[in-house]
């Protein structure tokens, strides 16, 4: 489904540069879900960020279904795969009402002003129909996520995205908006990529672990490995203790 | 007279804080004691733990209503105590750990002004007695090298470095009872522990209480003798130990978090009307 290679990332110009994501390849298979760990700074982020085409300055190969996309996307290659962020407070336009938020990709993918899906996907993740017209201040975090997923969904896109999509939440929002994802990836067949420093919600989410550090891969840890509390490499095994004590 | 180290650090009676005319405060009827041990308070945002923790600093807003039957710090009344008497206690007996170090340090000033001058304000001493001091606290927090760190601005140092710079600038004076408010929750996973341990030391080593707050509940019970768990503004339980908890919210709380070990296909999820339910009756 999703096939990486060689992925490089540099920032800055000459003399200054600071390579944030150093050659990495992995492949993720359709309905599988992907976990990538580390601490900050470590380029988790800056991964989906070039996966979502956020990110210009990537070079190395990027395959959805097959089919090499590149730095600009078109609207069918967008189409395929969607993020939600972090922080529900900052994703969601201030001033624009939560219908107008939701009725936007299908508005910018030429597809119709999308009015009539809005409703469908408000009660999609479990929100009553009437939210629509309300701001965002007017919802609690966990119902700014729910929405944030929603709209990452109205594409029905195969691929979704995750960057720290709970750490904002309270634990028990947080199992809220976790189930919701399971419940979308289940029904969809969704492939899902999830990006977190927690290793607990990654164990509760993922078929598999990538563990990364300064730019690179430095462990691999399957569903079994994890519940096992097996590690391959001193990093993972120092975060899996800071972890769980 | 009764041995200091058996009386109270705080004892709180019925703390109540209501926010300008709500009707519903958001402290309700809180009480407790802190002797020279850890404490947690743990629940989720809006369950009134910080306002907790700010209502015995004092630090709330004018129209934040805060009435109790009784706050004494080590035997006094803190409600009765003036500003100027208040600002006096702050930082000096009483300190605050808060969440985000890259807020709560001065983003003009070095590192080694800042801590410098809570030697300055709290111990009285002056221009490099103050440097040292705040130097040999640096070194207590293991910063390894010291003498750069103190030229530094916050925007220089990491997370984790600066929430060690400001629990030296917090416990300098040996406070006799510490307030963390989230003081981790701003942290990468892999220096929370430290910072933590660094922490626990501190305050064993000054023999002083600590208010733990947060919303880790496993965090807190792995480090504090005692848990209150809060739920909208009331204490619903008091525990020594997790396995303890009985309070459908407490326990509703715990089997909320993902857990490895044992992996479940959906997590529960807190059933709030059965939990108001609980309270109310």
């Amino acid at each position: 489904m999703i096939k990486v290679e060689n992925l490089d990332v540099v920032y800055g110009s000459k003399g200054k540069t600071n390579h944030v994501v150093r050659g990495v390849s992995f492949s993720v298979d359709r309905g599988e879900t992907l976990g990538i760990v580390g601490e900050s700074g470590c380029g988790k982020s800056t991964v989906l960020r070039s996966l979502a085409g956020l990110e210009g300055g990537w070079t190395g190969s990027i395959m959805f279904e097959g089919k090499p996309v590149g730095k600009s996307r078109t609207r069918d290659e967008l189409k395929l795969a969607q993020m939600v962020f972090q922080d529900p407070y900052g994703s969601l336009h201030p001033r624009h009402r939560i219908g107008t938020a939701l009725a936007e990709p299908i508005r910018s993918m030429g597809a119709g002003d999308g009015w009539s899906r809005v409703a469908d996907a408000l009660t999609q993740v479990g929100l009553p129909a009437h939210f629509a017209s309300r701001f965002p201040h007017e919802l609690s975090g966990g119902q700014r996520q729910r929405v944030a997923i929603a709209r990452a969904l109205i594409l029905s896109p195969p691929i979704l995205l995750l960057d720290e999509p709970t750490s904002a939440l309270d634990v028990s929002i947080q199992a809220e908006v976790l189930n919701l994802l399971a419940d979308q990836r289940e029904e969809r067949n969704l492939t899902l990529i999830l990006v977190s420093h927690d290793l607990s919600v990654i164990s509760h989410m993922c078929d598999r672990v990538l563990v990364m550090q300064n730019g690179v891969f430095v462990d691999e840890l399957s569903k079994q490995d994890l519940q096992a509390g097996v590690t391959h490499a001193s990093y993972s095994r120092e975060l899996f203790e800071a972890s769980f004590f | 007279m009764p041995d200091p180290d058996e009386t109270p650090v705080l004892s709180v009676r019925d703390l109540n804080v209501r926010f300008g005319r709500n009707s519903i405060p958001a402290v309700s009827n809180v009480s407790f004691d802190v002797g020279r041990e850890r404490i947690g308070i743990v629940g989720e945002s809006g369950s009134g733990k910080s306002t907790t923790g700010r209502a015995i600093m004092r630090l709330l807003p004018q129209r934040a209503g805060v009435t109790a039957e009784r706050m004494d710090f080590l035997g006094s009344p803190l409600l009765e105590k003036t500003e100027r008497q208040m600002g006096d206690l702050r930082g000096k007996d009483i300190a605050l750990i808060m969440q985000d170090p890259r807020y709560s340090l001065n983003p003009v000033l070095t590192i080694g002004k800042q801590v410098a001058e809570a030697a300055k304000l709290h111990l009285g001493v002056h221009g490099k007695e103050a440097l040292a001091r705040a130097r040999d606290m640096l070194v207590r927090v293991r910063i390894n090298d010291p003498d750069r760190v103190l030229s530094l601005y916050p925007h220089q140092i990491s997370g984790g470095m600066g929430q060690r710079v400001m629990i030296a600038m917090m416990l300098l004076a040996r406070p006799k009872l510490v307030i963390a408010d989230e003081p981790t929750s701003a942290l990468d996973v892999s220096v929370r522990r430290d910072v933590l341990v660094l922490l626990d030391e501190l305050v064993r080593e000054n023999n002083s209480g600590l208010v733990l707050i947060s919303h880790d509940i496993r965090m807190v019970a792995a480090f504090c003798e005692r848990i209150m768990v809060m739920y909208s503004g009331r204490v619903v339980e008091t525990l020594t130990k997790l396995e303890d908890a009985t309070h459908p919210y407490t326990r509703g709380l715990i089997a909320a978090m993902p857990d490895p070990k044992n992996p479940v296909r959906r997590l529960k999820v807190l059933d709030r009307k059965s939990i108001e339910a609980e309270i109310n009756s």
